[in-house]
This record gives structure tokens, sequence and C-alpha cells, in this order.
């Protein structure tokens, strides 16, 4: 059974002197199994060629293609349309990112930035010889070590923390950092299930630690 | 000299940021603890009127030293509030650094809670807002219990529910500080991950239901105690 559903996306190009904030809407037959991936495509193909919106791999990996779904940030390739019930969705654009259009925002420059603000690398003394043969780690530390490696970078923890919108200088939970609230929205949008208020613990615990 | 380049600078000169704003977290947490346990037990003392005014008087009569002197010493009770005192305001000046100060800020975080309907993210603007209630409710009530802790005791306290007609100030102060201090000590728990255990989505709803268990309990003990002093109020 098949129903229509209204897509309500918001529009804005910041870069236009003639552009006005508004929403506007799209009426279209649900399919089986539709994302908004595929609902946005639909509409950009056959309704409207100007609505901007990021996508690359549509399986939940890139990270690109996250936005505020009904008032909550979410990948829209992992975001069926058919668990709203209501038939009506409203799409915003991920706020703390540089709004480029609709809902097409820039989460590349403020991860690198926010990379090269924490120094996101190992820092180490120690050199090592690509010659030899790495030395091997046990699966279980090598799991805890690469769990956040899952990190898709998407900005949806960034989005949805109440204390980043407050102080745009804050840096989020991908970054972890103090000044954090503990609202913990991060965590429960993570569309990678990252441990993402466990590890803040722990990160403040050995902050605190330190002398 | 190196104060006033990291002053000027924002970094030391080695580059490094200052580790002052996560001690400051620390002892803004380490106070909000002491506070919130304070206030349980504070609960538990205060509604002894609950089981009798003779009850309630010898609990009274012990925080001014019964045990020890013959004659009462409130000024021990004046010294006890003095300290929670010192503790409040070394609480709300660290507290108050979170608060939304710009309307844009409050605009933002207003905006943001409607769109995301998330519990904590909404738990923590109920905290806010009674918190800065109480730099005024709880500075109040502390200094009044610092000046006049003579007037402690069944009807003293229930004079001035009634007969000063405070009650509804102590209503307000008691929706405050039940509120307030659940979700800080549920939000203690949950940013320095104690009580995590192996699975900390399930450890936290857990807590969040145990979190509201209390502040029902605390509410309904604090409503009712305080309408137990109403009556003596009334009827003396």
């Amino acid at each position: 059974m098949s129903r229509t559903i209204t897509i309500r996306a918001m529009k804005y190009n910041p870069q236009s002197k003639l552009s006005k904030a508004h929403f506007a809407e799209y009426k279209l037959e649900e399919t089986d199994g539709m994302t908004l991936f595929i609902a946005l495509t639909k509409i950009r193909e056959t309704m409207d060629a100007d609505l901007s919106f990021d996508f690359v791999c549509r399986a939940g990996i890139c990270g690109s293609c996250g936005m505020m779904v009904n008032g909550k940030p979410a990948l829209a390739c992992r975001t069926l349309t058919k668990n709203f019930p209501g038939g009506v969705i409203q799409l915003m654009p991920m706020p703390a990112f540089k709004l480029l259009k609709d809902l097409s925002v820039d989460t590349g420059n403020w991860m690198n930035g926010m990379s090269k603000r924490v120094e996101s690398w190992i820092h180490t003394n120690h050199t090592v010889d690509i010659s030899k043969l790495e030395a091997p780690m046990e699966p279980k530390l090598a799991d805890e070590t690469f769990e956040l490696d899952r990190c898709i970078e998407c900005g949806i923890c960034v989005a949805a923390c109440g204390t980043k919108l407050m102080r745009p200088n804050f840096i989020g939970a991908v970054g972890l950092n103090f000044g954090c609230m503990s609202l913990v929205a991060c965590e429960d949008n993570c569309p990678k299930h990252l441990p993402l208020q466990s590890k803040i613990a722990y990160m403040r615990r050995k902050l605190v630690a330190l002398k | 000299m190196s104060d006033l380049l990291e002053g000027f600078l924002g970094t030391s000169v080695e580059g490094k940021k200052s580790r002052v704003p996560a001690k400051l977290d620390y002892v803004q947490s380490a106070t909000g603890l002491f506070l919130g346990l304070f206030m349980w037990g504070h609960m538990f003392f205060v509604s002894t009127i609950l089981i009798s005014k003779d009850f309630m008087y010898t609990v009274t009569k012990m925080f001014e030293g019964s045990m020890f002197f013959s004659e009462p010493q409130p000024w021990i009770v004046s010294a006890i509030v003095l300290f929670v005192f010192a503790v409040f305001i070394v609480h709300a000046m660290l507290g108050m650094r979170k608060l939304p100060i710009t309307f844009r800020q409050y605009q933002a975080y207003k905006t943001h809670m409607g769109m995301m309907k998330h519990d904590d993210t909404t738990m923590w603007f109920t905290q806010a807002f009674t918190g800065f209630a109480m730099f005024f409710l709880g500075s109040a009530h502390l200094l009044m219990m610092a000046v006049k802790a003579d007037e402690i005791g069944p009807y003293g306290s229930a004079d001035r529910m009634y007969s000063d007609f405070m009650w509804p100030f102590y209503l307000l102060l008691l929706l405050a500080v039940e509120f307030h201090g659940g979700i800080g000590l549920y939000r203690l728990c949950v940013k320095w991950g104690w009580f995590e255990g192996e699975h900390a989505k399930e450890s936290r709803k857990n807590l969040k239901k145990v979190k509201w268990a209390v502040t029902v309990f605390f509410l309904a003990l604090g409503l009712l105690t305080l309408a137990a002093y109403v009556k003596i109020g009334y009827e003396h």
C-alpha cells in the first residue's frame, strides 16, 4: 500500500542577497524501502532541480548526508520514510556548521580545523622503522583502540550538542573536550552507536588527574 | 612574567592551554555533590516533624550540641549554615559559567531543545532555570537560618511558614531544590562515569529511573513536611 508523503525542506542560499529562508513542500508517492536519499533524489530529478543536499555513499559510511529530520540529526541515507507515520517529514540543515545552501553544510572544513586544534594525532618521540614488521597487538586491545575510529565524521554529534550551539568555540563530542555539560545527545544520536558518553567521562577523569 | 604572557595570549609560553577549566569543572561537580547529598540529609532532618514535634525538637537540639553542652548552642547551627553558604556560593559562581548569558545563546538553546525533544537536553534547561532561581531563594533561606538559627524548632519553624507567610517561598524553594539537585546528581553520574558498568546505555536508563523515583520521593516528603509546619503554625 503506497501513500503520499510530504517533504518540507528548508531552502536558503546565504550567498545570495535575494534568497530568503523558507520551507518548500514536495508531495511524492512513497515506494517500498524508500529512504530520504531516494526521496530527495526524486525531488531533485522531477520537481526542483535547485534543491541542494549532500550524498556520496548512500550506505551510512561516508558521513555526508547528516541533516535535521523532524528536529533530530540523522543520516538521510539511513532514514526510512516509512518510520514517519504522519507522512510529513521536515528537513533542515545541521546547525553548528557553515550553511552552504538548503540542506548542504560544510562539515569537512570544520572537522579539519577541529583536528588541527586538538592535534588529534599520536604524539610520540618513538620513530618507527617501516622496513620491519609491525609489532603485534592483542585483538581485544585493537578493538578497544579502534572503536572510535569507526567515526565517519558526519557531524551529527556536533549538531545534537546544545552546548556547542550556545558556545561556537566548544569542540563537541567528535573532539572530546572540557566544558561539556553532559547532555549526551551526541551519544543518543550517533549513527555509528559510538560510546561517546563513556569516552567523554574517561577523558574527563584523565584530564582532572593530570598535574 | 609568565602569568602576564599567558593571560595575554590565552596559552602558556610553551603553547599549552590552561588546565584550570578542568579543575573548575571538578570543583563544580564536587560542590554540587556535597550540596545534593546535604539536601537529602536536610530533608530527613526537617521531616522529623512528621513523626512528632518532640522528635523534631530533639533533632534540633542535637545540632545545637545537646550531647556536649547543658545549654543550647545555636551558633553551631549558624556555623554549619555559613559553611554550606560558602559551598553554595562557590557552586553558584562555577555553575554560572554554563548559563546562557546572551539572547542568542538562549534563543539557540530553546530552539534546539524544541527541535530535539531529547530528555537530557531538556532536563539541563530545567536545571539551569532552577539554579538561577536559587541564586535568590537559596541565599535568602541560608541568610535567614544563619542569623535566626535559635528560632529553628517545631513552633519557630511553623510560625515562620504560617504567621510570617513564608510557605509560598518555601514551596518554590522545595521545587527548585528537588529538580535541580535530582537532575544534578544524575548528571554527575553520567559526567564522571559512575555506576556505568559494562553497558553504559542501560545503566543510564536505570539511573534516570532512580533519579525520578528519588525526585518524587523527596518532593512528596517535602510537601508533607511543609504542610505539617503550616498546620502547626495555624494551630499555634
